[in-house]
């Protein structure tokens, strides 16, 4: 059969940085094609050259036979292909109609629309959804569940012959979930395709034909769902052999230290809740030992750091420190009591890129470098100098712009911000995300170090080997809520692995 | 990969690139061009007289832009300048005109001055507590104050045109010291203090910080409300203080026309002295440097018989060429 | 199952209290005037009240477009005065020729607006701002910084002067055609949703597929048009030309759209709540001129600026408290 879309050779750089090289993906009349990887991977931007957001650099794509010259969202759905993107592509201060019928509104005269016509329509394309809602009222009135429905139904209601739909799932719940599986079978019987991308892995199984597996900006696996298995995907996810991953040694880590004499106790969180994304939350940190927390994307884990450092308020729950009820409700009121936070997104929440090294490093230090408002430039730069050179930080020199840096320097500068408070307790959010191999293993070496003198360690990681070998204890979390505790030495990835697996399956 | 990839970006060729140098420098090529222009056509250009009246005028501006600076280096922008200005001038003469005033020259003077910038100082807290902790939009925000703010500078002085002789208020603007105006050694006193304040304490880098990314900031531990506030009131208390100015320059006030579309000379001053309107970055002297341009273009247009009206255009052209190189620098 | 009970954005959208409240607030103001002021009804009050506030109307409907959008227009005060001047130049040509030139001349400086934002990136604050002064002083210099007074022996200062049917002044006539015509384009085009959907979120809306560049460029000239428009109104009303107009009036508009409720950051907003702002806002200064004519008290006019500070005040207090309130429910989910 002729494939309706086919990509190859796709490459995309973003400043110099590469994000896909080479990748492909090929899709069937009528097929629901699943595309996995871990964060980071490139299934987004593969999506979005796809759909016209972003210009390839390089590679082919064709689309029902003919060479696609897509450049605009305007023109992939015209061009019959419609996405629903996971950061919700909607108005929400706009009426329900609006959203769905936006650019396609029916029309009197040519000129008018019809709203009359329009809110009927949307009302007949949500009742395919089992939604019986007030189209008039604004979208942002809705859940997010019913938004996220919303977004799918514009999105099948343009005729297209390729639905893309990027974790469609991620807020729903169950019974949401089988309409939405329902519409899913549904347009594989008209003959529409639909490439769907998501973490959970046990969906693809239940709608899904065929997976294609992305890692590192490279298309590493295609297969058919039928007579595949879970540990297989998951293997070809982290680019190892199923067999292989209990293999150890992949880390600057050492495996767990339980069962030695533990330190005093750090903190104590209990039923410490957030809202719905994180619930019920225990967790006793003592010193010199690391925590992970275990789980898939949305499953809780920045949230339950959040809730820690006073980022998010607690709307039940309590936090100790060091035994006592704390009042860490700002993050400077955490960093005050020896917390600090190396946060997920580097970019948006980490990095001020326009501030030498120096200026970032010392930044949350700031208030013990200061006498009477004024900044102790002389200590300022012995300790920058210091930690430069501890971490191996590669920068022409301390005034360097931290923009200028690479990834994985940005990072050692940013957990030295942290190290320089002197932490008692150091939440670590992905701390090796986006950086090469070998400053990988170097910033693994600085967290060992850190906690062999005594500080306490969230440890929060996508990459398994890391917190399988990294962790004395893994706190594994599903949907904002505590499902198991796994105790080192004796973790295997393969073991984690089961433990999310396991939890999957509850949540399905 | 990454250094493989800036090798391959990197130019090879030398040649002089005029676009970032004119991006990084161009202020200073500006001011070295319109002083040349002037230097041969303008006439009796190069007198002392030419220096002292462009510095005396340039100095309200440079203040105000000094603010300015500081609240877009937070990524803000503060609209009321002007009628913090009108509002400061207007109750100067009102309180050393006073009964008391003038039974008590000496602590009338005193209050004339100190009074009106800690109006103006409540200005400031005012815009910087919308922004911060109401997070209304600054331009939205300081709107407020810009259209009331003058209002009630008229309803204090029912409208009038206030004038007064008292030299010792007026030496703010006509005084001199080592033969240049005060408020010109007022400005760059300021600048200095400024300066260290941006370079050298907390405050200052947590401003840098704020506009260099507000999340990345809090979640360190800056007090971001507290800093946007802060920048807020020196903004406004250097607007009294140049609305003070401006009155003892004249010798009245006039609470309609004291500070009319300052806010637009301190913008462009500012931006045209390298603020960056994202935030991020507080060029004091380029601030000055900024002032100092815009000065020099209303003057060489005056100067030369061109109307006032086109300097206004000129204005517009240095503004968005402003930006715009700002724009694709960022880029 | 489906939760559709969420906050009560929901209920404060769907009836939009600050859209009733403007209309209520009008209706009262209306009263009060009525009962305590003898001529306040009157044909000549209200002739002239509609007479020199139709201009602020069309730049506030104007404006209304814009910052629906998300964007601003600082430049319609100056444009107002640049295209007073160009329709009192071409008076002796008639209404017939004055009045599209002087529009087409406000929507050149929209369209420069609109070069500048879309093309060349710069901010609307600064883009406009520079618009702004660039039109006062062309302003000034077409006219040599001198009013230009009108030729009185043509039709053109009918407009501003005469009254359909010995009542509506022919301005507000016009006004209220424009408003119609705007009012269409807002709810009924598509042109006028996708206004919107960029103020609601613009890279949503450029993932949706919508023309946003083209609703872009619309809004700016629209805003353009429309000092344009008022522009010949204030000549035709006074007679002249008025170089040294408009200062302010950018900042009464946006104060008239907020008033009326249409949200500062865009995505939501209404032509008929905004007029109902400028209304409102006119009136209050009409009403202190009565209580000044009254004697009772003396209001100097001065008290009316600080009075519609007071009212912006008020009124972001009020959408500040429901943004935030959008943003912790955006928090949450």
């Amino acid at each position: 059969m002729a494939e309706l879309l086919s990509m190859s050779g796709i490459d995309k750089a973003f400043a110099g940085v590469s994000a896909l090289s080479g990748a492909s993906l090929e899709i069937a009349p009528g097929e629901v094609h699943a595309l996995i990887g871990q964060n980071g991977a490139g299934k987004s931007t593969l999506i979005k050259i796809l759909t016209g957001v972003y210009r390839r650099d390089g590679g082919v794509v064709t689309f029902g036979g003919k060479d696609s010259v897509i450049n605009s969202p305007r023109e992939a759905q015209a061009a019959g292909i419609a996405t629903i993107y996971q950061e919700l592509n909607l108005v929400p201060l706009r009426s329900v109609t609006e959203n769905v019928m936006m650019g396609y509104e029916p029309k009197r005269l040519g000129v008018f629309i019809n709203w009359r016509e329009a809110h009927r329509r949307t009302r007949e394309i949500l009742a395919r959804f089992g939604i019986d809602i007030d189209v008039r009222a604004p979208l942002g009135s809705y859940s997010t569940a019913i938004q996220q429905l919303v977004a799918i139904a514009r999105a099948v209601s343009l005729d297209a012959r390729l639905v893309i739909m990027d974790e469609p799932t991620s807020s729903l719940d169950a019974s949401e979930v089988e309409v939405l599986f329902g519409v899913v079978k549904g347009l594989r019987e008209a003959g529409v395709s639909v490439l769907y991308v998501s973490h959970f892995l046990d969906e693809l199984f239940e709608i899904c034909d065929r997976v294609t597996t992305m890692r590192d900006g490279r298309t590493v696996d295609c297969r058919d769902i039928a007579g595949s298995t879970k540990l297989e995907l998951i293997a070809a996810m982290l680019g190892r052999d199923a067999d292989d991953i209990e293999q150890a040694g992949m880390t600057e880590f050492s495996g767990g230290t339980a069962g030695a004499d533990l330190g005093e106790v750090l903190l104590t969180a209990e039923n410490v809740t957030t809202g719905p994304r994180l619930t019920d939350f225990d967790m006793t940190l003592h010193r010199g030992e690391i925590i992970g927390l275990g789980g898939l994307l949305g499953a809780g884990r920045t949230e339950a750091a959040r809730a820690i450092f006073g980022v998010d308020r607690l709307t039940g729950g309590r936090i100790n420190v060091k035994g006592e009820a704390s009042g860490l409700e700002t993050p400077s009121a955490a960093i005050e009591a020896g917390f600090g936070y190396l946060t997920e997104d580097r970019k948006a929440e980490g990095i001020i890129p326009d501030m030498s090294v120096r200026e970032n490093l010392t930044l949350a230090l700031l208030p013990k470098l200061t006498k009477n408002g004024q900044i102790d430039r002389a200590r300022e730069r012995e300790l920058v100098a210091h930690y430069i050179k501890a971490l191996g930080i590669k920068t022409a020199n301390m005034e360097q712009p931290i923009r200028e840096l690479s990834g994985g320097n940005q990072q050692k500068v940013l957990l030295a911000r942290w190290l320089a408070i002197d932490p008692d307790v150091l939440i670590l959010d992905e701390p090796t995300r986006g950086v090469d191999v070998g400053a990988k293993r170097e910033i693994q070496a600085i967290i060992r170090d850190s906690v062999a003198k005594g500080v306490g360690v969230i440890l929060i990681s996508s990459e398994f080997e890391e917190i399988v070998e990294g962790a004395d204890r893994i706190i594994v979390l599903n949907e904002g809520r505590i499902v198991t505790e796994l105790t080192n030495p004796g973790i295997t990835e393969d073991a984690l692995v089961r433990a999310l697996a396991h939890t999957e399956g509850q949540a399905a | 990969m990454s250094t493989q990839d800036t090798e391959l970006g990197a130019r090879p060729t030398k040649t002089f690139e005029w676009g970032p140098f004119l991006r990084t420098n161009g202020g200073l090529v500006a001011l070295a061009v319109i002083l040349l222009f002037n230097i041969i056509v303008t006439p009796n250009f190069l007198q002392m007289q030419t220096l002292f009246v462009n510095i005396s005028q340039v100095a309200t501006i440079a203040i105000v832009a000094m603010g300015m600076t500081l609240v877009i280096a937070t990524g803000g922008i503060d609209l009321s300048v002007g009628a913090i200005m009108a509002l400061s001038g207007a109750m100067a003469p009102l309180i050393f005109m006073s009964e008391f005033g003038q039974a008590n020259p000496a602590l009338g003077i005193t209050a004339a001055i100190v009074v009106p910038l800690i109006a103006a100082l409540a200005c400031g807290l005012f815009n910087g507590i919308l922004v911060a902790n109401l997070k209304v939009q600054p331009i939205i925000a300081t709107l407020i104050l810009f259209i009331s703010g003058r209002g009630i500078a008229q309803v204090l002085t029912n409208g009038n045109l206030q004038t007064f002789s008292n030299p010792s208020f007026s030496y703010l603007g006509t005084g001199k010291v080592l033969g240049l105006p005060f408020q010109g050694w007022l400005a760059i006193a300021i600048a200095c203090v400024l300066f260290w304040v941006m370079s050298r304490t907390i405050f200052g880098r947590y401003v840098l910080a704020v506009g260099g990314n507000e999340r990345a900031a809090e979640l360190s531990g800056g007090p971001v409300k507290r800093v946007k506030i802060g920048v807020y009131m020196i903004c406004g208390v250097l607007s009294g203080l140049a609305g003070l100015i401006v009155v003892a320059i004249n010798s009245a006030s006039d609470a309609a026309r004291n500070g009319n579309l300052m806010e637009l000379d301190a913008i462009a001053a500012a931006v045209v002295g390298g603020a960056l309107l994202q935030g991020g970055r507080a060029p004091i002297f380029g601030a000055i440097l900024g002032a100092v341009i815009i000065q020099l273009v209303k003057y060489t247009l005056l100067a030369n018989g061109v109307e006032d009206e086109v300097a206004l255009i000129a204005k517009a052209i240095i503004i968005l060429a402003a930006v715009y190189l700002q724009m694709a620098r960022k880029e | 199952m489906l939760d559709t009970d969420a906050f009560d954005l929901r209920k404060y959208l769907s009836q939009n209290p600050q859209s009733v409240a403007v209309w209520v607030a009008l209706v009262a103001l209306i009263l009060f005037g009525v009962l305590r002021y003898e001529n306040f009804g009157g044909a000549y009050n209200f002739t002239s009240f509609l007479n020199y506030n139709s201009m602020f109307i069309i730049i506030s409907v104007g404006m209304c477009f814009v910052i629906m959008t998300g964007g601003i227009d600082l430049s319609v005060g100056s444009v107002a005065a640049f295209t007073s001047v160009v329709a009192a130049y071409l008076s002796p040509y008639g209404l017939e020729v004055a009045l599209p030139i002087a529009v087409l001349a406000g929507a050149a400086f929209g369209a420069i607006n609109a070069f500048c934002i879309i093309v060349m990136r710069i901010p609307p604050f600064i883009a406009t701002l520079a618009t702004m002064l660039g039109a006062k002083g062309g302003a000034l210099v077409i006219s040599g910084a001198e009013t230009i007074s009108v030729d009185w022996g043509s039709n053109f200062t009918r407009m501003g002067m005469e009254t359909a049917l010995n009542i509506l002044p022919w301005s507000i006539v016009l006004v209220g055609a424009v408003i119609v015509v705007l009012w269409f384009v807002l709810e009924k085009t598509t042109l006028g949703r996708t206004v919107l959907a960029i103020g609601g979120g613009a890279d949503a809306s450029v993932l949706m597929g919508l023309k946003v560049n083209r609703a872009t460029a619309f809004v700016y000239l629209l805003s353009g048009a429309c000092a344009g428009l008022a522009g010949v109104i204030l000549a035709s009303g006074f007679g002249a030309g008025q170089p040294l107009e408009g200062i302010g009036w950018e900042l009464s508009a946006i104060a008239s759209v907020v008033v009326g409720g249409t949200l500062l950051t865009g995505g939501m907003g209404s032509v008929t709540a905004t007029v109902a702002g400028a209304l409102l806002l006119g009136l209050v200064f009409n009403i202190l001129n009565f209580e000044n004519g009254r004697g009772t008290i003396s209001f100097s006019a001065y008290w009316q600026m600080v009075i519609r500070g007071g009212f912006l005040f008020a009124v972001i207090l009020f959408q500040a408290r429901v943004t935030s309130g959008r943003a912790a429910r955006k928090a949450q989910t």
